[in-house]
This record gives C-alpha cells, structure tokens and sequence, in this order.
C-alpha cells in the first residue's frame, strides 16, 4: 500500500457516520447560528441580516428568563435527587431479596413507559379533590391542594414526575455497575471489618463514577431536554411558573412562527448543552478512575 | 341523498340555489379524472369526532364520485395549525382543512388561505354565505372578505346539576342569570366537610387551555370588546375588562366559591361529571359528551349578564389553501357547500354538540325532533344572537398567550388584575406596533 491510500482508507471507513453526522448534527447547528442573526421572513416583508438583535430581545424578555431560571432550578433537583434514589434502589435490587426480579421490573416500568402517557397518569394523580393524592391526602384529613394549579408547586410537581422517572432507567445502570464489581473486594472489606456504609463509601462509591459521570451527563441534558410533560401537564402555566426552553422554543417556532427568534433560543440551549459535554470531558473524567 | 335533495327543493329553503350549482358541477366534472383533496381537521371535544369525519367523507364521495377527499386527523386546534402551517411551508399544504375561527389572521399574514369569495363568487354563493349566523362570521369577514366558512362552532355555556341545585334549596330549572346570582347561587352550592374542606365547588371556569376565550365569558357581559375588528388594537385594560378579571379572581377569593391556583381545562368537564362542581362554564361542543356520561340531570345555561348577556363564540372553520389548482378550489368549495347544507350541519351538530351553523339547519326535521329531546342544545344557539368575535389578532398566539399569562397570573394571585392587564396590554402594544400602522 501506498501513502496516499493508507491515508484515504480510514476516511472512506469513516465516511458513512461523518456523513450522518454532519447531515443531522453539525449543519443544523452551523445552519440555526447562521439563522439566528437573520429576521423572520413574513408574508410582507423578506428575512434581513439583523445581526445581534434577536439576541438583544432575548436578554428583555422575561418568559426567557424565567423558562433558564426554571430550567436550572430543574436540573439542580432532579438530577441529585434522580441520582441518589437510582443507587439507593440497585444496591437494594443487587442484593438477594425476595422477589428481586419482579422488584427490578417494578423500579424500571416507568423508565419503558411512553412519557406522554406517564404524563397522564400523573396529571390524574394530581387532579383536585377526586386524583390519587388528593383523596389520599383526604382520607388523612389534609385537605387538598392544586398541585399544577399554583405557581409555588407546578415546577416542583413536575419534578417528581421527572424523578420518579429517570431513577428506575438510572437504576438499570448502576446495577450493571455494581455487578461488574469483583466479589473478592467485598470479602476482603469483611474480612478488614468495614461496615456496609464504610464497603459504600470506600470501595463502592469510587468504582461507581464512571457510571456516575455517565448518569450526571445524561440526567443533565435530559433536564433541558424536557418537553412532553410539560405539554401534557401544564402547557408553561400558569403564568410561565413551568415554562422550561425548549418548550419555549416549540412555543415561539410553532406557535407565533418566529423561527431566528427561536434559532437564538436554541443557540442558547445548545451552548448550555456544549458547557456540559466540555465539563464531562475536560473535568469530571480526568478526575474519574475508570478500571 | 337524492331524495333529501328534492325534498329540500320541495321546501324552497334559501339553500336551493347552492345544491342547484354544486349538483351541477359535479355533473360537469363526472367525465373527467377524479380530484383528489387532502384535508386536515382537529379534534378538540370529548366523543368519537374522527369517525364522524370519516362517515361524513364517505357519504360526499358517494355523491360525488369525482371527487376524493383524504381526511387528515391533525391533533388539536393547536396542532392542527401547527401541522398545516409547516405543510404550506413546505410547498404541499392540505387544499382543504378546518382550523381555529381564531387562526384567521396568521393564515392570512402567513399568506396561506384564499379568500372563500374569490372561489365562491356567484349570486348564489354570495347567498349561501348569508345564509350563517352573522356571530359566526365576525371571525371570518376581514377586510371586506371572508376567509372561513363556519363548520365545527361554538359558544360558552353554563352546565349545571340539577341535583345539587334541589339540594341547596335552589330551583333546579333556574339557572343564575346575572354576576350577583351567580355569586349568591354558587355560594349555596359550595359544600365544606366538618374540617373545613370543600366536597362541592359552586363553580369552575377553566383558566389554563383556553384562558383568553373564558376570559371573554366575564369581558362580553361586562359589555367590552377586546380587540379590535381589523385585529390590529387591544383593550386588554379597559376599566370593564379589569372589573371582570376582578370579578373573575374574586369568585376565588372573595366569595370562596372555586378553587385556588389554575384550573385545567380538560378535566373541567370531569369535575362535573365527578360532582366536584355544581356549576362550570365550558364549550357547548362538549354537549354530547356530558349528555352520555352525566348521571344526573343537568341544566344548559347561557352566561349570567352584567350589563348585557353574551359569550364568545369559537370553534373552527373551513379553510381553503393557496397553493391549490382551480380545479382542486372548486372542489373543496364543493365539499364546503355539501357540508353545510342543512341537514349536514344538523346531524353534525347533533352528533357532536356543536353549533349547527345556520339557521336553515335548526328548521330540518332531524333538529327540531332533537331540541324537543334535547332542549340544552338550542341554548347556544339562542345565545349567538347576543355572542361576539373571539379574541383574535395579527400575531394571534403571542398576543393570546400575552393575555393568557395575565390571567394566570392574575387567578393564581402573582399580580393584582390591574397590574397583570396593563402587563399584557403594554406587550401586546409592542407585539402589534408594526400591524397598526
């Protein structure tokens, strides 16, 4: 073999996924940045460059900043919380428990369920006086609350519906992982006389991050990726409380047709997104034992 | 068919002149290839609306064996524009598709539908035009054209349960017919357990879903108009529009007679249904479904008057698409036609509980035996006399959702009615500046 074809092969092996990529993920990104700073076209009036200005919009406008606001406060909750339950439920599962696997099954069935009809499940739940908790809560004499009626608990009922979904898939993970840990460590950690908290903390914990960076990532991208729920469940009501941005995005798209208004928008989302890929490649990993 | 036709002829109703014509081009269009239409449609009524369509699509093919109608179930009134907007962006819309009354001016400014009059523009279509109810077409006649053809239409209404009514010492068959009824009514209906929590609400207006149109439901009554004709001005803080978010709020507050925080519009009608509200305001499309799942008899009234009476009226209308040929126009306007004859809008109107279109429709057999049956259904019908345009503007769902916002802000008690009215006034001034020049 020459130079030449020793330096084209691997490139032409690589050529069939390059081109996916670039067809599905690199131009659109190229192409809604190169939107962005172009007007909408309407009926009267063609699309013109404007430069920066959708972006200036987008620094006044108020439903964008609740829709970040929200959307951090999401991801700050949902993931920590998602994160703790899913171990808490593989080491439970990982353990010879009666009935382990109907109770692997049991922790997973939200994570296969079509999301909008686990949105309908849970906007039952929450429906006033007659939903699951509402006479729960009555049979207790609590009262009754409208949970994604009130601006105070819409965001807040969204997140259990998210939590209590991405555990039982986060679960799935960190069960593999756990079974991809030597028994040898856990005899040697009785044999030393460490407790089940101290074996956790010491030895389990740290052969977990790999999953755990993994888990982070995905939960992450999840939170801004958020949609379904919100549609089925409260539509940004009321009054924006859970307005998160990519919502928003199909709102200003398809809703009020102001597609460079919403190619910035999407700018933004995907500058977050690029932020937290960089983070899990520059930081976290380098600080990850990987075996 | 045939014979309804003739009988129709027999009657010499004002619709005579149309069957005459649309008989006749499908006679003139028999020899040649048959036109085929897609057509799009939402569902957004409890009931088995896409059979409906269906059927009624199978008895105009085999009228009009020329011509091939695809019916296009499109999601809801949302997604339905959504879908068919993104189509016609594409290069390959639906020649045909029934949308929101209130989508008029995006269609328009998108520049998507045809003015129904540059199609139908004979004596007779002109007649057949002003053969609807005028409240029908507030939505459609924009600047000196009509661009809708009302099909699947609506007003608010008023259900309420007779029980619970006999129960609070009311008269069961006396709905309340002004605000201070509707308080001193509710408050009799609102039934609290020993520790104080509530079993019965007196009443439920829906504020998340279609928040601006119930919001009309106070603003009609309190004698104000919201927009403009023209679609170009707001009056979203007028002293009367401010008074009847108040009122709004205040059945909450105040009177304590619904619920704290939003209330969702699709389970509405199933807090009924469940006797968790004696009283709720909803769309008279929903007839057919609470009609067959109620078990109690329940009264259908129209909306309690301030200084006058009235709802707003909704639903959606025909649409016919730009980029069609002119055979395909005229076939679509042949479909139109044939779907708002009378008896057609009668049986749709009975099969889903929507507002028969015209008021030849109310004269046919069919309906007059089902408003003997079934005397809620001429309510909404009696109320198109005092109903007004829903709200609709250039850039309609941005102001829409400016307004929407404020009253949710407003019912969940984030603003002050005042303060969230100016709030969405103020953007829907800056959302319209370049339409109101």
């Amino acid at each position: 073999m020459n130079r030449t074809s020793s330096s084209r092969a691997p490139w032409l092996l690589l050529s069939p996924a390059l081109l996916l990529l670039v067809a599905f993920t690199h131009y659109p990104a190229v192409a809604t940045l190169w939107h962005s700073v172009f007007s909408t076209a309407r009926a009267g009036a063609a699309s013109v460059f404007v430069g920066v200005e959708n972006y200036q919009l987008l620094l006044d406008d108020p439903v964008f900043w609740q829709a970040l606001r929200n959307n951090v406060w999401f991801a700050l909750i949902t993931v920590p919380v998602a994160i703790a339950l899913s171990i808490a439920m593989a080491l439970w599962v990982h353990r010879q428990v009666p009935g382990r696997a109907l109770l692997r099954l049991a922790y997973f069935t939200p994570a296969i369920l079509p999301m909008i009809a686990v949105a309908n499940i849970w906007l039952f739940f929450y429906t006033p006086q007659y939903g699951l908790i509402a006479q729960i809560s009555q049979a207790f004499g609590w009262g009754d609350h409208n949970w994604l009626g009130q601006p105070g608990t819409a965001l807040p009922a969204l997140m259990v519906v998210t939590i209590w979904k991405e555990a039982g898939f986060f679960m799935i993970f960190y069960l593999a992982a756990l079974q991809q840990i030597s028994p040898t460590l856990a005899e040697a950690a009785a044999l030393e006389g460490a407790s089940r908290w101290q074996f956790f903390r010491r030895v389990q914990w740290p052969l977990l991050m790999p999953t755990t960076v993994f888990v982070v990532i995905n939960a992450v991208i999840n939170a801004f990726r958020l949609v379904d729920h919100v549609v089925v469940m409260t539509r940004g009501g009321p009054d924006n409380a859970t307005q998160l941005l990519l919502y928003y995005v199909y709102q200003v798209v398809f809703s009020f047709w102001d597609t460079s208004y919403a190619a910035a928008l999407t700018v933004v989302l995907l500058t977050l997104l690029a932020i937290v890929a960089f983070v899990k490649f520059r930081l976290l990993d380098s600080r990850t034992h990987y075996q | 068919m045939r014979r309804k036709i003739l009988k129709t002829f027999a009657a010499g109703l004002a619709t005579v002149a149309t069957l005459g014509v649309s008989g006749l081009s499908g006679a003139a269009f028999a020899q040649q290839k048959p036109v085929e239409l897609q057509f799009y449609y939402p569902v957004a009524i409890g009931g088995p609306v896409t059979k409906i369509i269906n059927d009624l699509v199978a008895d105009f093919e085999k009228d009009h064996p020329n011509i091939k109608v695809k019916p296009v179930y499109a999601g809801s009134y949302q997604d339905s524009v959504v879908k068919a907007l993104t189509a016609a962006k594409a290069g390959t819309p639906p020649q045909l598709a029934v949308l929101a009354a209130a989508d008029v001016f995006t269609l328009i400014d998108e520049d998507a539908v045809v003015p129904i009059d540059s199609i139908a523009n004979t004596a007779a279509d002109k007649q057949w035009l002003d053969g609807f109810y005028p409240a029908l077409m507030l939505n459609s006649r924009i600047n000196g054209h009509t661009w809708g053809v009302p099909f699947q239409r609506s007003t608010i209404v008023m259900y309420w349960n007779k029980d619970a009514f006999r129960e609070a010492g009311l008269d069961p068959e006396h709905a309340p017919a002004n605000w201070d009824e509707l308080v001193s009514t509710a408050q009799k209906l609102t039934k609290r357990d020993a520790s104080g929590n509530v079993t019965q609400w007196g009443i439920k207006v829906p504020s998340v879903g279609f928040a601006y149109w119930l919001f009309q439901a106070f603003t009609t009554p309190a004698g104000i108009e919201l927009m403009n004709a023209a679609g170009t001005k707001t009056f979203l803080n007028a002293p009367q529009a401010v008074q009847s978010l108040q009122y709004w709020v205040d059945l909450t507050t105040k009177y304590k007679v619904m619920p704290t925080g939003s209330i969702e519009w699709g389970t509405t009608p199933k807090d009924f249904l469940e006797k968790k509200a004696a009283i709720i305001y909803t769309t008279t499309g929903n007839l057919t479904n609470i009609r067959t799942n109620a078990t109690f008899p329940f009264g259908v009234g129209k909306m309690p008057a301030k200084v006058r009476g009235g709802s707003p009226t909704g639903g959606g209308n025909f649409y016919v698409f730009k980029k069609s040929t002119p055979e395909e126009k005229q076939a679509a306007m042949t479909f139109i036609k044939w779907a708002t004859m009378p008896e057609r809008a009668a049986q749709f109107g009975i099969d889903t509980g929507y507002v028969a279109v015209t008021p030849a429709a109310w004269e046919t057999p069919a309906m007059k035996q089902y408003v003997q049956k079934v005397p809620a259904a001429a309510v909404a019908r009696d109320q198109l006399g005092v109903s007004v345009a829903e709200f609709s503007t250039h850039d309609n769902q941005r102001v829409t959702k400016a307004l929407n916002d404020a009253i949710q802000a407003a019912v969940t008690g984030a603003k002050s009615p005042k303060q969230a009215l100016d709030d969405a006034q103020r953007e829907a001034d800056r959302i319209l500046r370049p339409y109101a020049r």
